[in-house]
């Protein structure tokens, strides 16, 4: 009997993950990473794992990357199963970021604004020379001495200037009614219709590449909304919980967040007068680019509340939303290394009886003329016949209808 | 129930530091509502709040988080992925549950209280009592015809279900009958059209009736639905275009079955092939019945 190796083991499984273990350590004689080296040396990486994994915890993010090796979404991946394990114990007090310990603060549409503009670190106007030096170790890097700001001040909002003035739209629910509890995408499933706080929580843990793409999108045509950065700032806030037994506030971490404030113009619709409206971002640590790209998104997505047209993918929640999640997206994609046997043995045999129809009609047609049986087969007696050699090139099923959004499968696709 | 002359695998001490079966009891608690909700209204996809299991999206976490919320300290589970039980992602899927549940496992059907299926469902019927799981990608019977999920809930509320019926009908048009070979369509309680997850068509018969409850989860789209025992499960198609399933010239190569689904094996490069039952279990036990009897025959 010939040997069949159709099926994996437990050793096969083990022996993998042994291997990756050992791979992911690479060469012995090179120091292995610390967690601490990670947590300040790939600080941007940190901030982008906990972003995704939407839990906020430096060391955990650290250790994710260390234990992923160095990939990304694979370490937001590990951050969101441990997530799962924690008891979900207060919501916090919402998060007052005007009261920011500012460590960076731009506006693009006021040359200055009360609060001053502040450049902080940032790539933005590095030449993007590759540093040998850096190559070497033992750099010495000092901080520049700046005169310091008393950081308890709160520094108001650049959009406020318009606020005064009216011409920038109040963001919803002034109505007393709708103070109720934020929708929470954790722990209740997201369905279409949405609101604004369930987006905005899809998109503050959303893939950044997938943002990015979506906002560039609208600034190249689809669904376009003229944005201009109103503010963006980036600092430590303080995060309050008030629990019900206690009664009074208590403050449970600093964490770091990026905010960005997009003003967009609104050429104004009969119930709404002409006016700026406004795109939302929120990340944790910073990462102008994906808020940025988040407000963007923000603001595309409020086309339906707007009474704008919807033509541009970014606005249309269903696709941004449920196509956002790196978490979901990466593995239903990869799920297509999983076995599947059997459901590719019912499409082979379906398509070889396709197969033979088709030659069968062919050969008909072109034979001589002959009382043709109609083409319909509906016994499926020889279906597991091996084909006749074919050499594997197209079956040449027909397109089967024109609706059907997967157009060159006469199933569906395998899952 | 015969002795397994290979015991069930003897329970392993739970992982230290999860709950019982990973997932906290609130949240089993929550979708044991979901579960309850979906049984009363069978084939109707119900929401929950699925979480992020420690396996990806795509390769069962669905099923995972219904297994969980259901297990129990007594339960013996079986888990498959494409018939066997021996496949990598069965393994995996076991293994979890081992360890963070110390259970008994089996690969026998008639020995386990709890099956988690992948693309199958197994050739031994299943009897009261017994709980089957199934992993589903896509839960949505409407998604190829309307992508939009808030359309196809109208659609579902209104059992506006013609747009399938004109889909099977262009296609026996096109080729004389049906052409769809897995995740056939099924009609539940004569009200709700249902997706079986990916199980091939030959298995559909298999739902209808059934004395087990059957649960799928579909985790990264937050659905859960159910058929209860002996639901009343109806393979869409048309009066003079009968439902058939699929059936093989040869018999399985390893214990003989003609009435079984079979895997295609290829066994070399000159397109030599070899049929195989796709139940690893019911293959194995016919496999040493037939040995049994060998000798008394000889």
């Amino acid at each position: 009997m010939p040997y069949v190796a159709v099926k994996g083991g437990e050793q096969a499984i083990q022996n993998a993950e042994a291997l990756l273990k050992a791979k992911r350590r690479g060469e012995l004689a090179v120091p292995e990473l610390s967690l601490e080296q990670i947590k300040q040396q790939m600080q941007l990486a940190v901030n982008r794992v906990m972003a995704e994994g939407s839990l906020y915890d430096p060391d955990l993010a650290a250790l994710a990357i260390k234990q992923s090796w160095g990939d990304l979404v694979e370490a937001a991946f590990l951050l969101r199963a441990y997530r799962t394990t924690l008891p979900r114990l207060y919501y916090s007090e919402p998060v007052e970021t005007d009261r920011m310990h500012i460590q960076r603060r731009i506006s693009a549409i006021f040359k200055d604004a009360p609060g001053g503009q502040k450049l902080g670190p940032t790539f933005d106007y590095v030449h993007r020379l590759l540093d040998f030096k850096l190559a070497a170790e033992n750099n010495q890097f000092s901080v520049p001495t700046t005169e310091i700001v008393d950081a308890t001040e709160a520094t108001p909002r650049v959009l406020n200037t318009l606020v005064h003035e009216g011409l920038i739209g109040a963001t919803k629910s002034d109505d007393p009614a709708d103070i109720s509890p934020p929708f929470d995408i954790t722990r209740q499933s997201l369905s279409t219709p949405t609101s604004r706080d369930a987006r905005l929580q899809n998109l503050a843990r959303a893939d950044e590449g997938f943002l990015l793409s979506m906002a560039y999108s609208t600034q190249r045509g689809y669904g376009k909304n003229h944005p201009f950065a109103g503010e963006i700032r980036v600092g430590e806030v303080e995060v309050v919980i008030c629990p019900e037994e206690l009664g009074f506030d208590v403050a449970i971490a600093d964490i770091s967040v990026t905010e960005v404030q997009m003003v967009n113009q609104f050429k104004g619709s009969k119930q709404i007068p002409p006016q700026f409206t406004q795109g939302y971002g929120l990340t944790f640590g910073y990462n102008e680019r994906k808020a940025m790209a988040m407000a963007l998104v923000d603001r595309a997505l409020q086309a339906k509340d707007l009474g704008e047209a919807i033509d541009g993918p970014a606005q249309n929640e269903e696709f941004v939303l449920f196509h956002s999640d790196n978490i979901e997206a990466q593995g239903f994609v990869q799920h297509l290394k999983l076995p599947h046997y059997i459901d590719f043995q019912a499409e082979l045999n379906l398509i070889r009886q396709l197969r033979r129809n088709y030659d069968q009609a062919q050969a008909e047609q072109n034979g001589v003329e002959q009382t043709s049986p109609p083409a319909s087969d509906s016994s499926a007696s020889s279906l597991g016949h091996a084909p006749s050699p074919h050499n594997g090139d197209s079956t040449q099923v027909p397109n089967l209808d024109h609706l059907s959004p997967e157009p060159h499968s006469p199933s569906e696709v395998p899952a | 129930m015969t002795l397994s002359p290979q015991l069930p695998s003897s329970p392993a001490l739970p992982e230290p530091g999860f709950n019982f079966a990973y997932l906290d009891e609130q949240t089993k608690r929550s979708i044991r509502r979901a579960a309850l909700k979906a049984v009363a209204i069978p084939g109707h996809q119900i929401p929950f709040s699925s979480r992020e299991m420690p396996m990806s999206y795509g390769w069962g976490t669905g099923g995972v988080q219904v297994t969980a919320s259901v297990i129990g300290q007594m339960d013996t589970l079986k888990v498959i992925d494409q018939g066997a039980d021996d496949t990598t992602n069965a393994v995996n899927i076991r293994r979890f549950f081992r360890k963070v549940c110390g259970i008994n496992t089996t690969e026998r059907t008639e020995e386990a209280t709890l099956i988690q299926t992948r693309h199958r469902i197994p050739e031994t019927p299943l009897r009261e009592g017994q709980i089957m799981v199934y992993q589903v990608p896509m839960p949505e019977p409407l998604y190829f015809i309307e992508p939009s999920r808030t359309e196809a809930n109208k659609m579902h509320a209104l059992e506006e279900y013609g747009p399938v019926y004109v889909r099977l009908y262009e296609d026996i048009t096109r080729f004389g009958h049906i052409a769809m070979a897995y995740d056939y369509p099924v009609m539940v309680n004569d009200r709700y059209l249902m997706k079986p997850s990916p199980i091939p068509r030959f298995d559909n018969p298999k739902l209808h009736m059934n004395p087990a409850l059957q649960l799928f989860g579909a985790g990264r789209e937050k659905r859960i639905y159910a058929l209860p025992p002996y639901t009343k499960v109806k393979s869409l198609d048309f009066e003079d275009h009968p439902f058939t399933v699929e059936t093989w010239d040869q018999p399985c190569e390893f214990c003989g079955a003609t009435d079984t689904y079979l895997d295609e094996v290829v066994t070399d490069d000159q397109g030599s092939r070899l049929w195989i039952c796709s139940d690893t279990d019911y293959c194995n036990q016919r496999q040493q019945n037939n040995h049994l009897l060998t000798p008394t025959l000889s």
